[in-house]
């Protein structure tokens, strides 16, 4: 079985992206999905109602839905093992880009729309260092000069990412998507797989909704105004 | 730790921007059939208008040839340049691409001024010409009766001027051999005059069309039909009373359409 990692922005076209890849496999590779998100995600329903393929979902409620993924990755590569899945799609949230959810033993991919701002790439520096492919979805929609320079900016924060153009909804320039997934080796050994970086992942009492101000009131990493830097309080 | 996976260029793929044609091959209507063409040839210089309604498949034969398709599209078409399969960097790499496709779509989003804004991409292409975003700006200037000055901002541009400035880009910052334009006359521009500035700076131009002037001006028709090639028209002189007819009604109604900005009485069509 094959893993797959899709992050990126809100509405950058992940779940676009997904549904050309599992069309493109129909009929030759059984695909399984997983879906993490804060409050409320469809995209589940969706895929399993257009493709009948066994599909997963995930809230995260309070906490941070990369922490979630990471917590829950092992048990949803049993779940789509025994779904006898050869490729098992996982599409993270991704919030606050401050977070990469790429692990070994996967192809990291980061989706990106070419109309979120040429400085866009960024902003998002930590999900591009780690991914292995960066999509740029709707460059159908933006200028010539816009579309080179927001090129620019990704290789600005990782020289050699492999970088695909496309029309997410037409499915335009995915070829190079698909090549990347042939060429991707199966899981070897999921007890070794590991995150490919440490990311951000705050999880201090504030982050599970305790809403108190000042320090006294929680445990876990805290700081104090004055006099020292992040401090460990509880067991 | 930065895992950082290279980007390869393959040597064999490594080929000069120079294309002396561009050829594409048949692929299948919907209906599963051939299309009806042996192949086309479209050299610099060239225009050609894709006519044909609404779904039948215009705007997917444009995208086959942006995207150099080799039998991987739903249309199945293979397109070659200078005979052969296109380099991968030429579809994968805006700065590489010989191809600049502007649709109706297409935006400026960046809230710049215009003279910063095309700065920007000459500072992407690492271009040293001191004098190209001037020469670029004039040149869009040509197409468009609305002058476009240098200081003004993207967002408040006309779609007439973006278009003239999207082009002028195409031509002159991007470099661009061949240029598609889907659906983009009716904003405003100069069609002759772009057409006529195109064939001089040895473009090839293809249209995606319903415009009258724009599809006679054209050399060769592409006729569309249920997804595919129908059939291909070269009118030579054939049209040449009809097309110099248009020309001249398409004169009238730029000229009243200034007069109306301009805030004139229109009295006669033909004012003497």
């Amino acid at each position: 079985m094959k893993l797959i990692v899709i992050a990126g922005p809100p509405s950058a076209g992940k779940t676009a992206v997904v549904k050309q890849v599992i069309k493109r496999y129909s009929g030759e590779k059984r695909c399984a999905y997983l879906k993490i998100d804060v409050v409320r995600a469809f995209e589940d329903e969706e895929l399993a109602a257009e493709f009948g393929i066994p599909t997963k979902k995930v809230y995260s409620g309070d906490v941070c839905p990369d922490h979630v993924g990471i917590l829950v990755m092992k048990d949803a590569i049993g779940w789509a093992a025994s779904e006898r899945a050869d490729i098992f799609i996982v599409e993270s949230a991704g919030l606050c880009l401050r977070c990469s959810p790429f692990t070994t033993q996967s192809l990291g991919i980061v989706v990106l729309s070419a109309i979120s701002g040429v400085n866009t790439p960024l902003k998002m520096s930590a999900m591009l260092a780690l991914s292995d492919i960066a999509v740029v979805t709707r460059t159908d929609l933006v200028s010539q000069a816009e579309k080179e320079v927001f090129r620019e900016k990704i290789r600005e924060v990782n020289e050699g990412l492999d970088i695909i153009e496309t029309n997410a909804v037409q499915g335009t320039g995915l070829r190079y998507l698909f090549r990347a997934i042939d060429e991707q080796a199966e899981i070897s050994d999921p007890e070794k797989i590991v995150l490919k970086g440490a990311p951000p992942l705050g999880v201090c009492t504030i982050c599970v909704g305790k809403k108190e101000i000042g320090w006294q009131n929680h445990f876990g990493v805290i700081r104090k105004l004055e006099g020292a830097d992040f401090l460990f309080r509880g067991d | 730790m930065i895992h950082i996976k290279k980007y390869h260029t393959n040597n064999q793929y490594m080929h000069p921007r120079t294309i002396e044609e561009i050829t594409i091959l048949p692929g299948k209507n919907r209906s599963g059939n051939i299309e009806n063409f042996s192949s086309i040839t479209i050299r610099p210089g060239d225009t050609i208008s894709i006519v044909g309604p609404t779904g039948s498949g215009k705007s997917a034969l444009v995208n086959d040839i942006e995207i150099f398709a080799h039998g991987d599209t739903v249309t199945g078409r293979t397109i070659l340049v200078n005979g052969e399969q296109a380099p991968e960097d030429f579809v994968r790499d805006p700065a590489k691409k010989p191809v600049a496709l502007i649709t109706q779509n297409t935006k400026c989003l960046a809230d710049m001024a215009v003279e910063d804004f095309l700065e920007m991409h000459v500072r992407s292409r690492k271009m040293t010409d001191e004098r190209i975003v001037e020469k670029t700006i004039a040149l869009a200037n040509e197409f468009t009766g609305e002058k476009i000055r240098p200081g003004v901002r993207m967002t408040s541009l006309s779609g007439g001027q973006t278009r003239s400035l999207m082009v002028a880009d195409a031509i002159i910052i991007s470099n661009a051999p061949i240029i598609l334009l889907d659906e983009v006359e009716n904003a405003g521009i100069f069609k002759e005059k772009v057409i006529e500035c195109l064939r001089t700076h040895q473009k090839a131009l293809i249209f995606v069309t319903h415009d009258p002037v724009v599809s006679l001006l054209s050399a060769k028709r592409i006729v569309m039909k249920n997804g595919a090639v129908e059939c291909i028209l070269e009118p030579g002189d054939e049209e040449k009373e009809a097309l110099a007819e248009i020309i001249r009604m398409d004169q009238t109604f730029c000229r009243m359409r200034e007069l109306i900005r301009a805030g004139e009485i229109i009295r006669s069509v033909n004012p003497v």
